[in-house]
Formats: C-alpha cells, structure tokens, sequence
C-alpha cells in the first residue's frame, strides 16, 4: 500500500522478456522488468537508487527487437536500457549470446580480483562471489600477473578499503555525490589501476559513509568496527528499528553468541529506502560499556547503594515513594511506547499524579500546549508527501543533524527531475548549514528568538510565500520561542499547509501518544477534560483521575527544589540535557527519595535511593513512533536476565505500593500485555485540547552593545551518551567550531572564546553567512555540553578572540 | 612531382607550403576568410543545407554525415548551443590535424566561424591534444589574429553574428578523442564516456545542444561554401564524397600527408610516397589507424572509402596509413599498439580496463615464445568478450589489429611458439637499419 508518487496513474509498457510478455511502468530499466518475471540478471554498479551507470557491464542482454522491429546488434547493458513497447529481450536464462557475454566479463571481473575470500569479511554474503558462481565459469584462464595495493588504506577513520578487491562499479562515489551530498570519494588513476581515492584536504566526513560499505558489492570497503570479527554465515540476523533518532529506520542486527557485532540499514521504501545514518549503523556499543548496570541496588543505611534482589528493591521503591509523599516522574525521551505507557499509567494510578514529562530538554508550556492540541494523534505529513510537496519548511530544524532520513528523503526531492522542478527547502535558521547547501535550500536568516516573527512573514512572502502544497517541519527546539510553535500553527491554518513535529529521540512521539505530559493521558486524552479523563479511569478500572493538569519538567524540578513535590521517579535523563542542569542537579539532590531507572551508571543513579538497571532496545520488545505519527514495532534481540524494561519495573513498584494501599497495580508485566491494553484503550475519539496560543514575542533586543544571541543544536555525530564505545565512529564527526559572521571572524580571528551566565568555552572559529550579533556552537560535542557550560539556547554571550 | 597532379587535390593542404602559411597574412593573401561574408550571406539552415548538400561525411573516423548532425540541433532549444573542435588526435598512426593545425590553423578557424554560424552557436571549442604543446600556441595566435583582424568576437563582419572562440589543451588521455569523454574533459572533469542517450546534439556541453567535429570536417567547410556542394560532391565516390589527408607513416620512400578525393587506392598512394622501402614489399597496414582491422597487400586495390575497406573487413577510420613491409614482426606490432590500449583504457568498464590488462600480458607471452597455440584461441576469445561488450568503441579498437593479424598471419605467431621467441631480425624494420637488411 505504497503511496510512492511514481506509481499511481503511469503508462505501461508491453516487452517480452525470455518469451514471457510483461506489462511495466514506461521508462522501467530492462534489468528490473527481467525481475518482474523471475530473472535475476547479474550486476555490480546497478542499484536501483542511484542513476545508471552502466559500468560493470555485467547485466548485457540480448536484444533481438528493441520494438521497432531491429535488434541491437550487440548485447545490451540492461541497467541503462528502458523497455520500449514491443521490446523483446532475451537474458542469459535463453540467450546464448547474452550468456557468453556474462561469462566474459565475470572472468574480466575476477583475473584482477584476488580471491581471497576465506579471509574476507564479504565472504558469504558477496554479490561477486555469488554471481560468480551462477553467472561465471568454474576455473580460471587467467594465469598472468594480478594488480595488487598496499592494504587497506583508510578512506575515513571508519571506512576501508582494500583496493585490490574493488571491480569499480562506482556504487560507492554515486552514493556518496548523488544521495549524500557528500563527493569526498571520487575515481582516481585509469585502466586497471584506477580506484577510489579521497582528497587529503577534504576528509571523507559524511554521516552516511557506512552506506557506502553496505552497498559495495565486494569486499573492498569494509568498517574499521566490523572488519575481521565475524563471518556472515555465523551471523543471527534480525530485523529492528534504530533507536537514535525519530526517523523509524528500518535496521537489520547481526549478532553472535549474545553480542551484537554490526548493523546495517533494512530496506524499507516508505522510511528509509535503503539508507541510514552511520549512528544508526556504528552506534550500538552504549550498551556494553563497562558501567552498564546488572543488577538492582538499594541505598543502605550506611549511605552506600548496595545490591539487592529485585524484590527487595521494588518493595524499598514502594516504601520510599509512599514516605516521600507527593511524587514526579521524570521518563526521559528514549522509552519505548509500551514503557512510556507504563511511566503515564504508573504517574496517574500508582502515584495519583500527573506531574510526568517526557522532555528531558528546553521546553515551555506553549509546547505543552501545542503538542496536545496539534501533534498527538495526528499524522499529516510522512516522507513521501515531503517528495511531492512543492516546498517544505524547516523551522527550528537542521535535518542532517537531528533527522537524518528526513534530509536525505528532502534532498531526494530537491535534486527531483519531476516536473515543475523539484521540492524547494525553506529553512528558518541563523546560517546556511552545509545539509542545506545540499538540499540548494534557501535560507531565511533567522536569529535566535526571532523565529516566530520569520515564520509570520512565510504568509505574504514575496518568494517563498506558501499554499496548500507545502508542508512546515518544526524541531522541538522552537519550543523556547515565545510564540514560534503558535505561529507555525497558525500558518498552516492560513495557508493550508500540513505542519508536522520532527523530534529528536526515538521515543518522544511514543511518549506524546501515551500521555507522558502534564496535560495528556494515554491515546490523546487531555486531562482537563472529564469526559477523557472518565474514559481512561473506565479502562484503567480506577474510581477517578487527578483531574488538574499537572506539572512539567522544569516546574517539577522547581517543585523539588523547594519541597512541594518529595519523590522521583527519572528514567534516561541526563542533567545537563535539561533547560538548567544546576537546577535539575539540585532537584535529584533535593528530592526526599529518588528512584532511577537506568541502563548505565550515571550521576543520577549515584545520587538514587533505589536503582533499577532497565533493558537496553535490543533486549526487548516494543514500538517507536516516528516524527510522521508512524508506529514502528520491533521484537526483542537479545535476552539478559540481569535487567528488565521498564514497564516490568514500574509494574513491580505499583503492585508494592498497591500492597501497601497506595494506588493500583498497573494490570501487565510484560510488553505483549502492555500492548493489549494499548490496543484496548485506544486513540481519543473526542474533542481535542485547543491550543493556548501564545503571541509572538518581541525578537529578543540586540540594545547589550557586543553580546551575541547563541544559536545551538545537536551535532549528528556528539557526545551523547549512546555514541560511547566506538572510536572510529567518533573520529567521523565534525569537529566543533564557533560559527561567527565573516565581518566577526575576520575581527576576531580563528580561536574565539565564548562566555555566557554558565561558563566559558575556548573554541576553533569559522565563518558563515550569521548575522554579525549571531554566534553558533554545536550542542553537545565539548565539556558538558552549552547547556551546562556556557549558557541557554537563545541568551546572550560574549565572544572574544582568543589570542587576544 | 607534376605527375602526381592528376591525382591529388590539394585543398586543406595547398597553402601548407607558403612562406610562413600558418599567419593570418599568409591566410588572408590567398583569399582566406572570403568564405566566410559567402556564409554570412546566406541563411544559417541554408548553410547546413548546402553542407548536408555536399554529402561531406565527419573526418573523425565514423563517417557520419557533417550536415545531417549540424541538423540533429534542436533550434527551440533556449539553452545555447555549442560547437566543439575534436582536436584531440591521438591515435597511433593517425597525423593530418596536427599538421594541419601546424601549418594552416586559419583554415581550421574560418571553419569554426562558418560552422558556428550554421547551428547558431555563439561559443566554440577547439580540444587539442595537450601533449602537442606547439599546436596549442600555434592556434591560441591565430585565434588571437582573428580576434585582433576581426573575424571573431562581436558582430564579425558586420554580419551580427558573435562569436567567441576558447581553445582548449587536454590533460593527455587517448580516451578524450571519444567525443563524450572530451566533453566531461572539457567540463573539468575526469575524461571518461558518458551515458547516451542524451546525445549530444541534445544534451551535450553543460547539458546544452553541441556539435562535436574533427579539425578536418570543419576545416572542409570553408571550401564548400566557397565553392559550393557540386564543386566537392564531384570529387570521390557515390557514398563517400569530397577529398581526404590520408597520412602515410612507415616502411615507405616519403612518408606525409596525401591530400586525394576519397576512393583513391592504396597502391596509388604508395607510388605517391615514392613505393615501399627500398629492396621490401608490403606486409601489412592499417587504413584508418591502429583501432581498425589490419589488411594486406591482397588489399592494394581497394577504394579508399567508407564502403570499400568496410568491405573488405577493416574501417576507413582516419585514413591513417601505416605501412609495415617484410621486415616487421607483426606480434610484436600488435602487442605494442595492445599495450597502448591498456594504458589509455580509461577504467570505467569492465571488458576495457580488465581485458586490456589480460591481453597484453597473452600477448606478451606470445611474442617470447611462452604458451601454446591454444593461447590463440583464447585471445579470439578474449576478444569476442571484449567486443561490442564495452561501454564505448575504444575497446572495440583495442582488439581489432589482435582478431585481424591472428586472421592473417596464425603462422607468424605459431612460428614464435615453435622458434621458441622471435624469429624477426627487430633491428631491421627500424629507420636506421643498414640498407637492404633482411627479414
């Protein structure tokens, strides 16, 4: 049930191939009619998202009428050849001719090749060596000289490549230039010694370069993470979902013996096609990191947290929580759906609160406001819509960094051959990002806090003004612009656009759904409104629901501070994530009892009274939601007794403290029953909250004569927490840099040093089309990050050369 | 040399041996650019007419009809359109635009006006072989003189028609003579074949409608238009019309540039040269270069036109006549031109880059006397999977003088098996080699 632009209401084709008459869309490559009809034609540089190429010359077929009655009189490449009616074409399945012409150059392909594939890590799983088989000779004739390299040379800090294995089917540059953007690799040389090479002063920095190892048809390019530790046919592969951003790529797991030892991009042409970003691909050592937490633990009375049995720690959880008295949960942005409907249902049955939030990060109650009146249960744009939309908006949005399958998926549509030109990215944003250079956006250049007063004038844009065609991408960072989710809202009304929420966690929508904020109960259902609230104590079987809005991350956080609010329950939160690490810090330190629940030690555990270690995405089941409102549901991978997912955990302390006459159990203890009740309690079929818009603020005045307004987001490749444990991974990401106009930068010179009301930060400099009292740094790639060092997104800082 | 008269026609190459030919005065005082106000005076469709008229057929080696491309230009096409000047000679054997760009590239440039005039094009390039550094200089200064004289740039004659003219060395790589190749070179990019369709008629420089020319087609231009498409149609043969440089090179008396209509033979022509070298007789040659099949002194009497040496097995190709008498090891001539191929192979396909590579080293074997007859058989294998199998025609060329000698002489390479390496004197075939060696 695609909705894929190109396959509604096409012409068809009538060509005959191998005697067997098919129907296929015009301009369909012969190579993928052959399948059509069950015949595989052997290929290397093919690939069905790239151009063809028609290098390998693999896939020659013969064509007897090429449907005008006169056949080609030589075979044919049939990558690079479209059916025309009436075509007949003849494969290696009945053509002699085409089959010789296999043959022969499966042997070019091999003479130059080395063989060695025992020792290859695409051994097994390689198109070369399985082609070889089915379309090649078994014995050489080959007995000459091979080219052979020095091996392997290192195309980035991750990608290698062994050139002697290469056939030069350029799958790997094509990628690079045509889906990435990235031309850092390129052909090199000529004849037989050509092969890809890079420019040293342009390092191989794509967050899409393990693409090109998954596509490479040989073994030439394999990664620094992978290379030696596994043979394919040793392998348990599974299919899942990346757990990095809230894209729902489709990803496939390798594991062996318990340890998963790669992972690779799934196919699925509604997401991610074929591609994922190398975080996705090379970041899953977080959960085998040394601190990993295995076992339960209890604060003792001696002050030190000790071990303890589940048991004892779901029943000392209880018991503090019902002592602390009013009590917060804290969820964090990573929870699977069916955990973050645990965390909701524990806050309001077990706990008779609804001071839950799942933002772990700068938010407001305008976002608050905006996700239960325009986001939960809505699914308006998805990412085929964003190929057939005439223009897309970004605001508050750098898709390379923080949506990797939305830029590809937007740089697809704006190099688009359709007609009328392909989609046209506007983006609301301080500078020209090189992901927007990509995409041959345009800038609507934008400080910090003057977001909302940009989008405002999208409406009678003279160039860029919008219609019923365009769609509006906003990032969850335009939550701390006063007014800036309000407009965006209010331009989609006028203009008929569809406005979509683009997150950064892959848990975030999930959490949205099932009412893991103040003002929502699971399936949409606002709190204020009784009906709503009546429905979900029916389905819960509970009397009543705490019927006033509750409180958010920050006012939970002041509410510890100053003793209103005694227990916590926190989940994936780091501190220096939130919008005042300090204050947050302070709040764990306030609280009269604090459980985590956690997948690593990490200064909140430290500081916990009862610590649950939770089960990492690939121990367990459940289900992510994308940015489009898609459900993406996955199986578990990995068994490991030594933690459980957290909904098995908040299950254990509700039925204790139920024990103890506070509140119900939660009714499920594992994921499949979490699920049922889901399904059962459903989506609010009522009215919706309204949006309590707020008006646009005033631009934040630039009168503090020589500040800056900090422009920040989070780099791709940064320090996040899920990205410890692989090196060469790391080495890939963009070293940091402070971003300052050209007139700043020639001023202040290539090392500038930052200070905002939290710290100061020394820094490499680079120029960029910023407005001159505009500066950018990336989030979280130095110290503790801007929030904790420096200062908060959108105030004010100074910025001085270093030398200085 | 008054004999020879009757059967040259000396057109392209009649100024070669004034004083000083290749300056614009020199050009001027036979009549040089008069042509040109000729073309100016006439429709630009007209002008492709009277090309298409003249039945001149492209000089490069394919032999496609000049005006018919000129017409394959889409005039309601907005993008500008371009022509481009194959300049690029580098095919072993081939030396008429060289020289011709040597010692008359006001003929060539005139060429360039008129015909950019014809697809109404207002920028042209001329793509020289960058290894001919010479050349490059000798026609970036008559480009210069016939911007200085005014014959290019704004309004050229009075006419209104522009004309901007950018000359181009190449980077030096046999492959960018394929005229796709040129293109991406042109563009700064690697020099490998592009895709087609597009054509580049269609789609060519900067993706915008190009015509792609040999110095020679273009050359011819001025000629006809100035004295019409009867006056050229009139000389060669019913297909093949006009005069050609056939370029001598070799075992023969005086080797150089014959300028004759087409259909001329090649025994004609080698008494023009003054006959074989002296105490040999012919073994083997090339008609148009070393991409095209090689013939034998079977074939003396062959009309030296598209149809006649197609008939008989080979091309016309550049009209590149390289001579070989009874001195030369005909092996070793084709594992040199072989290991050519190899070098200049540009990488991109398989048949090309790896065939080459295995060809050679066969070969190689071969002309030591290693291997076994059974080796023959598999280099006519070899190249029955390169040929027609390669994403251009350069490897088409790489293994036609390989399937051709093997077809002509099996017993020479059979003799180096059982001689056990070389039975040829290699010393002999040389220049330099004492008079009267022998085989």
């Amino acid at each position: 049930m695609t909705t894929t632009p190109e396959k509604t209401g096409v012409d068809l084709v009538t060509v005959t191939i191998d005697g067997i008459q098919i129907s296929v869309p015009k301009d369909t490559l012969v190579i993928r009619a052959a399948e059509q009809v069950g015949v595989q034609i052997p290929r290397f540089c093919d690939h069905p998202l790239l151009e063809p190429v028609g290098a390998c010359r693999q896939c020659l077929v013969d064509i007897p009428d090429a449907g005008n009655g006169r056949g080609f009189p030589k075979p044919q490449a049939s990558c690079t050849l479209p059916v025309a009616e009436g075509m007949v074409v003849n494969t290696q399945a009945t053509s002699p001719v085409a089959d010789k012409a296999q043959q022969g150059i499966m042997e070019f392909l091999l003479i130059n090749h080395p063989l060695d594939c025992p020792v290859c890590d695409k051994g097994g799983e390689c198109p070369l060596q399985n082609q070889a088989m089915s379309n090649g000779r078994g014995e050489t004739r080959f007995e000459g000289v091979k080219r052979t390299y020095p091996k392997p040379i290192n195309i980035s800090a991750q990608v290698l490549l062994d050139r002697e294995r290469c056939v030069l089917c350029a799958r790997c540059t094509r990628f690079s230039e045509q889906v990435a953007g990235d031309p850092f690799i390129a052909l090199i040389e000529r004849g037989a010694l050509q092969q890809v090479g890079i420019y040293e002063n342009e390092p191989f920095e794509s967050y899409f370069s393990g693409n090109t190892i998954q596509i490479c048809p040989v073994g030439a390019l394999t990664s620094a993470d992978y290379r030696f530790r596994a043979r394919p046919f040793d392998l348990v592969s599974s299919p899942s979902v990346a757990e990095h951003d809230a894209c729902g790529s489709a990803i496939r797991v390798d594991h062996r013996r318990g340890k998963v030892v790669r992972r690779l991009a799934a196919n699925d042409p509604e997401v991610n096609e074929e591609w994922i970003t190398d975080k996705d691909r090379f970041a899953f050592h977080y959960a085998t990191q040394p601190e990993r937490l295995t076992y339960p633990q209890v604060r003792d009375e001696d002050g030190t947290l000790r071990p303890a049995s589940w048991p004892e720690a779901f029943a000392v959880a209880a018991r503090g929580l019902r002592a602390a008295g009013a009590s917060a949960v804290l969820t964090g942005g990573r929870v699977t759906a069916e955990d973050a409907y645990a965390y909701s249902k524990f806050a309001r049955v077990a706990l008779g609160t609804n001071d839950i939030d799942f933002r772990a990060r700068p938010l407001s109650a305008e976002e608050t406001s905006f996700l239960a009146a325009e986001v939960v249960l809505t699914n308006p744009v998805t990412y085929a819509d964003l190929e057939t939309a005439k223009t897309v908006v970004l605001a508050g949005l750098e898709p390379e960094d923080e949506a990797g399958m939305i830029f590809l998926r937007l740089r697809k549509a704006s190099k688009s051959a359709r007609p009328g030109g392909g989609t046209r990215v506007v983006s609301i944003a301080p500078y020209t990002s090189r992901g927007l250079a990509k995409m041959s956006g345009h800038l609507v250049r934008t400080a910090p806090g003057a977001e909302a007063a940009a989008i405002e004038g999208l409406v009678e844009h003279a160039e860029f003004g919008l219609d019923s065609t365009a769609v509006i991408l906003v990032g969850e960072r335009l939550a701390t612009v006063p007014g800036a989710l309000s407009a965006a809202a209010g331009l989609a009304r006028r203009t008929g656009a569809r406005l979509a929420w683009v997150p950064r966690r892959a848990g975030d929508r999930g959490a949205i759904e099932t009412g893991c904020l103040p003002n929502l109960l699971p399936g949409g259902r606002p709190v204020v409104d009784a009906a709503a609230r009546v429905d979900a104590a029916t389905a819960w079987g509970v009397d009543n629901l705490p019927e006033t809005a509750g409180r958010d991350a920050d006012a939970i956080v002041a509410a510890l501070v100053s003793g209103e609010l005694g227990g916590l329950v926190i989940g994936g939160v780091d501190p220096d994530d939130t919008s005042d690490p300090a204050a947050t810090r302070a709040a764990i330190e306030a609280a009269s009892f604090v459980v985590a629940l956690e997948l690593r030690e990490t200064e909140v555990t430290r500081a916990a009274d009862v610590v649950f270690p939770v089960a990492p995405v690939i121990d367990k089941a459940g289900m992510f939601v994308t940015w489009e409102g898609r459900p993406r549901t996955f199986e578990a991978i990995l068994s490991s007794p030594s933690s459980l997912p957290d909904l098995r955990i908040l299950a254990g302390i509700a039925e204790e403290l139920a024990q103890l006459g506070q509140g119900r159990p939660l009714g499920f203890r594992t994921v499949a029953e979490a699920q049922r009740e889901m399904s059962d309690i459903g989506p609010w079929d009522g009215a919706r909250a309204s949006l309590e818009g707020v008006e646009t603020g005033r631009p934040p005045s630039s009168s503090t004569e020589g500040t800056f307004a900090l422009a920040t987001w989070k780099q791709l490749v940064d320090n996040g927490s899920l990205q410890v444990g692989d090196k060469a991974y790391l080495a890939t990401g963009r070293a940091p840099v402070a971003r300052l106009s050209r007139a700043v930068y020639d001023a202040l010179g290539a090392t500038v040093t930052l200070t905002g009301d939290r710290g100061s930060v020394t820094i490499a400099a680079e120029p960029a089309d910023l407005d001159d009292d505009v500066v950018w740094v990336p989030a979280n790639s130095f110290g503790n990050g801007v929030l904790a060092d420096l200062a908060s997104p959108g105030s004010r800082v100074t910025v001085k050369g270093a030398e200085a | 040399m008054t004999a020879d008269m009757g059967t040259l026609t000396p057109v392209l190459t009649d100024n070669w041996a004034d004083d000083r030919a290749w300056t614009l005065a020199a050009y001027e005082a036979r009549g040089g650019y008069q042509a040109l106000d000729k073309a100016f005076g006439m429709d630009p469709a007209a002008v492709i007419e009277e090309v298409k008229e003249s039945g001149l057929r492209g000089r490069g080696g394919a032999g496609f009809p000049t005006g018919m491309k000129w017409g394959f230009i889409p005039q309601d096409n907005p993008k500008p359109k371009y022509l481009v000047v194959n300049a690029d000679e580098s095919e072993p054997g081939t030396c008429k635009d060289i020289p011709l760009m040597m010692a008359s590239p006001h003929t060539l440039v005139e060429g360039v006006i008129i015909s950019s005039y014809a697809i109404r094009a207002n920028t042209a390039f001329i793509y020289i072989r960058g290894e001919v550094l010479h050349v490059v200089r000798r026609v970036q200064r008559a480009v210069q003189e016939a911007y200085l004289a005014g014959h290019l740039g704004k309004d050229i004659h009075g006419s209104g028609f522009d004309l901007d003219v950018v000359v181009h060395a190449g980077a030096g790589a046999y492959i960018c003579g394929e005229e796709t190749a040129l293109l991406e070179g042109l563009e700064g990019r690697r020099g490998q074949p592009r895709l087609r369709p597009p054509f580049p008629a269609v789609a060519g420089l900067y993706s915008s409608p190009t015509v792609i020319n040999n110095v020679e087609s273009i050359a011819s231009v001025p000629s006809i238009i100035e004295h019409g498409h009867a006056w050229f149609a009139s000389m060669g043969t019913e297909k093949s019309k006009g005069y050609g440089i056939f370029s001598l090179s070799g075992h023969v008396q005086r080797p150089g540039q014959y300028e004759a209509p087409l259909g001329i033979t090649l025994r004609t022509l080698i008494d023009l040269a003054g006959g074989i070298r002296e105490g040999h007789e012919l073994k083997f040659w090339t008609p148009g270069g070393s991409s095209t099949p090689i013939l034998t002194a079977e074939h003396l009497d062959v009309p030296l036109d598209f149809e006649g040496v197609g008939a008989a097995g080979s091309m016309l190709g550049t009209r590149a006549l390289q001579i070989f008498d009874d001195t030369t090891c005909v092996v070793r001539a084709v594992l040199r031109w072989t290991e050519f191929y190899k070098h200049e192979s540009c990488g991109k396909c398989t048949p090309c880059r790896e065939g080459t590579w295995w060809l050679v080293q066969v070969l190689a074997g071969l002309e030591k006397g290693e291997g076994a007859e059974s080796d023959l058989d598999l280099l006519l294998d070899q190249c029955d999977n390169i040929m027609g199998r390669s994403f251009c025609a350069l490897a088409d060329g790489a293994v036609s003088p390989i399937s051709s000698s093997i077809k002509y002489f099996r017993d020479e390479y059979v003799a180096h098996l059982t001689h056990g390496g070389c039975p040829f004197d290699h010393a002999a075939s040389t220049v330099f080699a004492p008079a009267g060696a022998t085989a």
